[in-house]
């Protein structure tokens, strides 16, 4: 056996179960979301309908607060992690990326707990107010659920960036009279700037698409991934459901690929 | 002085960060050993929780693990020989079919599931099987092995390895077999890991495909949060827990030594 | 206000720089390590000051003092024209700095680079454009204005370096290996550029090298250094004819070092006896030679004899070594128009004035 055969015997399988299990079925997809009463319209029904669109809104709306927040959160805590050694820093780091594998379902759990109707924030807010603060079911709860998904990812990238900038850059940025805040300007952020839209890209699609957080928060938040759902089981819309999530991975496709070429790098969403 | 203040002022910042993401943790677990999670640890503490989950919940556990080391076993068949061959063939054609399988990470599960329900649905025995969700899972997983182990092939050179085999008079798959996978072991356990614990996870793609007789843990879990006492919820996410820490911290401690290396 | 009375400072000093003091600086670092031993330095007003030393000797721990990167240890003081900044940090100590990776900005381009000081000092759009085309036109960077750093090859990123850290007039230039990135060729003609252009500018500057032929070359005075501590401090020819012990001796340049007793001031060697220009007798006394200053004569008429071991060619001279002279082996730099032959038996003439005797050690 040659040593090219070999390397195509090496490839053939996963391009048998690619093939089966991927390909086809996006396939299938992208057929059914045109076998509606509105035939390819469908596939236009998320921009038109006034429905879908203000759910799109809603979904593109949350998912670019939580990119932003995340991003600011992380890169204040990871370069503070970055650059100071001090007893605790370890623990504090574990902490931090720990809830990385937590599944959605397991978040919106988290986000129950936290400010559900037996949640903490409920029950400290009732002691000092008298006023009971129960947010986990709404759109507040489900951008602290994506919140607590994102941090951790996020943060790690960070740290992983910033160990790389050289720390000549920033002292000689101060050599040459800049203080905190122009070598931070001039310097760390943009020598983090790939991180940082690599992460956002992550963060931002991861949220576009995220179902487990938000089937677990309620069914009633009106975002892409639960419409999907509900179009899908309660309504029994194959089309629109097919269409709606076409578009859906379109648009979480685009932004990493577009966050790729930008930063040249392999972006990943993941959960 | 002034830095001082500034130190002073981040590190509160990032302990309440912390405090954000652990806090909610230790809240179920403990309310999981809780006796009345509303009176509060005062109340007594308790593992009638846990055993009423084992009682409920067990199947989802061992079919979440027998799902795990399925996809595993099957991303290590057709993955690790996979890596090889598009890192050694290199070229378009290997860039095109690591896009193609990486896709499925960057689309939401819930499109995934949408299209296997659609392909797949009409055939009955495999729809209501394991292997339908074990279908899914492998999909899912597979991009993270992948590129796991083409990165150790692009760290330790692997085709000069395999031109000084194929020297020594070495047929491709003896070559594979004695020379590639040992090399790439390091590789191929840390992919495992992430598969492994992905495939533990995974909830967005398993809520779609599975059927009443087929429930993994996560499935089990939304099914809890959603009908049991916060107290049954949370035991069982303890046991999610401890199920997922130990590869976590394998994880960690396999990526802290590749990278003092 | 505070600028302003900053700026005029700035504009007087352009040809002198300040004056520098290190008064009982050492630096322990927070693992315990003791990079640098107290140390007092004075640094004249336009002087360049080398410091010199092997690898880990705590030269960048000086400069870095000096810069406001590192505080020395307690009761340490760094002065600039008097004044005490020991507690400013570096951004308010107006020095210019050229690191060893040079550190250029990967975001700005040349030009954005080189004013850079400015702009963080508020220098107008115009008259910033007019400092940093000047100093294109002094480093010969003219045409690469507008190139990112990574489209620069290494010697034009040193100077790109260099233009930035004298862009915004410091009262002190600081530069930590600027030249050992470079390859040999490269690195001995910007030498030489360097050279002129720290003379041009007059600036006070502290030079950071392990590069005894750059340190002879650039340096006013050179610091020697070893392990953390001051081993010499001179002019060039002060270290290389009066090194102050074996160590300096054998850092800067090549050396004979030779162990043998004194009588009625002649060392006493096997190869003969040669008078070292003093008087007295020890048991033991240790010796440098210079390795050119050894002249070859006559065997029959030398008081100090030896046989030949190897030639060895080294371009512009040979160097012989010379066995059974002193009970080293002996390194000598002649010409090539002197002609000998493995195993020959010569004589060798040194001078007294220039066998130097050093402290005996251990
Ligand atoms: N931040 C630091 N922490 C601990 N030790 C250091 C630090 N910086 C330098 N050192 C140590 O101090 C010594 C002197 O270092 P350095 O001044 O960089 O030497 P040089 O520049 O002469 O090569 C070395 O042994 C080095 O390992
Ligand atoms: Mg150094």
């Amino acid at each position: 056996m040659s040593h090219k055969s070999f390397v195509w015997i090496c490839l053939l399988p996963l391009a048998a179960v690619t093939a089966a299990f991927f390909l086809l079925p996006m396939a299938r997809l992208l057929v059914t979301g045109a076998e509606g009463p509105r035939g390819l319209a469908e596939y236009l029904a998320i921009l038109v309908e006034p429905r879908y669109r203000a759910t799109l809104v809603n979904t593109v709306l949350l998912a670019a607060a939580t990119t932003v927040a995340t991003l600011i959160i992380a890169t204040i805590a990871g370069l503070f992690l970055q650059r100071h050694r001090f007893p605790g820093r370890a623990v504090l780091v574990a902490i931090l990326t720990f809830p990385l594998a937590f599944p959605g379902v397991v978040i919106g759990f988290m986000i129950i707990l936290l400010a559900g109707r037996q949640g903490l924030i409920g029950d400290v807010s009732a002691r000092l107010t008298g006023d009971k603060l129960v947010f986990a079911y709404s759109i507040y709860g489900l951008f602290l659920g994506y919140l607590y998904f994102s941090i951790p990812r996020v943060i790690l990238t960070i740290m992983a960036a910033a160990q790389k900038l050289d720390p000549g850059l920033a002292e000689a940025a101060r050599s040459l009279g800049a203080g905190p805040f122009a070598v931070l300007r001039d310097v760390i952020l943009p020598g983090l700037a790939p991180a940082l839209v690599a992460s956002g890209a992550i963060a931002f699609a991861t949220a576009m698409g995220a179902f487990g957080t938000a089937f677990t928060l309620a069914t009633n938040i009106d975002v892409l991934p639960m419409l999907i759902y509900t179009e899908f089981t309660l309504a029994g819309n194959l089309a629109t459901s097919a269409a709606l999530s076409v578009g859906l991975g379109v648009m979480t496709w685009l932004i990493l690929a577009l966050a790729r070429s930008f930063t040249g790098n392999s972006v990943a969403a993941a959960g | 002085m002034r830095d001082r203040i500034i130190f002073a002022l981040q590190l509160l910042f990032t302990l309440i960060v912390a405090a954000f993401l652990a806090v909610p943790a230790a809240l179920s677990i403990a309310a999981g050993v809780t006796v009345n999670y509303f009176r509060g640890i005062q109340s007594g503490v308790t593992l009638q929780w846990v055993a009423q989950v084992l009682d409920l919940y067990a199947g989802t556990i061992m079919a979440s693990i027998a799902i795990a080391l399925g996809t595993l076993l099957v991303t290590l068949v057709v993955g690790v020989p996979a890596a090889y061959a598009l890192y050694v063939r290199g070229g378009r054609l290997a860039r095109l079919v690591e896009e193609i399988i990486t896709l499925p990470v960057a689309i939401p599960g819930l499109a995934l599931a949408l299209g296997l329900l659609l392909s797949y649905g009409g055939f009955g025995n495999f729809r209501r099987s394991w292997l339908f969700i074990l279908a899914g899972h492998v999909i899912f997983t597979m991009p993270f092995m992948v590129r796991s182990v083409m990165a150790i092939f692009a760290s330790i050179d692997v085709k000069s390895l395999d031109e000084g085999a194929a020297s020594l008079g070495a047929a491709p798959w003896r070559r594979f077999v004695d020379v590639i996978v040992p090399n790439a072991a390091p590789g191929i356990l840390a992919g495992s890991l992430m598969v492994v614990t992905l495939s533990l996870g995974e909830f967005n793609l398993t809520w779609m495909l599975h059927t009443p007789l087929t429930k993994t843990l996560p499935v089990g879990l939304a099914d809890s949060y959603a009908s049991m006492r916060l107290e049954v919820a949370s035991a069982y996410t303890l046991i999610f827990f401890v199920m997922i820490i130990p590869l976590l911290v394998a994880m960690q401690w396999i990526g802290e030594r590749g990278s003092a290396k | 206000m505070d600028r302003r009375e900053g700026e005029c400072e700035v504009t007087m000093m352009i040809r002198h720089g300040a004056a520098l003091k290190v008064e009982n600086c050492g630096k322990t670092f927070a693992d315990g390590t003791c990079a640098l031993a107290r140390a007092t330095l004075d640094i004249a007003q336009s002087e360049t000051l080398v410091l010199l030393g092997p690898s880990g000797c705590g030269k960048t721990t000086l400069l870095r003092i000096v810069a406001g990167l590192e505080m020395p240890d307690a009761g340490g003081r760094v002065l600039f024209d008097g004044k005490d900044l020991t507690r400013q940090p570096i951004e308010k100590r107006n020095v210019g700095m050229v690191f060893q990776s040079y550190a250029l900005f990967p975001n700005m381009t040349v030009a954005e680079n080189i004013g850079y000081g400015l702009r963080i000092r508020g220098v107008s759009r115009l008259e910033r454009a007019a400092r940093v085309a000047e100093l294109i036109t002094l480093t010969n960077l003219g045409g690469l204005e507008h190139r990112r750093i990574d489209q620069l090859s290494g010697g034009q990123r040193q100077r790109v370096a260099l233009a930035r850290a004298v862009a915004i007039r410091p009262s002190v230039l600081l530069l930590d290996e600027p030249l050992t990135a470079l390859d040999a060729a490269l690195r001995e003609r910007l030498r030489g550029e360097l050279n002129g252009l720290l003379r041009t500018l007059g600036i006070t500057a502290i030079y950071v090298t392990h590069d005894q032929a750059e340190a002879m070359e650039l340096g006013d005075r050179i610091v020697v250094m070893r392990k953390g501590a001051i081993a010499q401090v001179g002019t060039p020819r002060e270290i290389y004819f009066t090194p102050a012990d074996r160590f300096v001796a054998e850092f800067v340049g090549a050396a004979n070092i030779i162990e043998a007793p004194i009588e009625s001031g002649d060392l006493i060697l096997p190869g003969g006896r040669q008078p070292v220009g003093s008087t007295g007798s020890r048991a033991r006394a240790v010796a440098m030679v210079r390795p050119e200053t050894i002249r070859i004569v006559d065997a029959d008429k030398a008081s100090l004899t030896g046989i030949v071991d190897s030639i060895r060619f080294a371009g512009d001279r040979q160097r012989i070594i010379v066995r059974d002279a002193a009970a080293i082996p002996l390194a000598l730099d002649v010409p090539h128009t002197i002609h000998v032959r493995a195993g020959e038996r010569i004589g060798l003439s040194i001078a007294a004035d220039s066998i130097r005797l050093l402290p005996a050690e251990g």
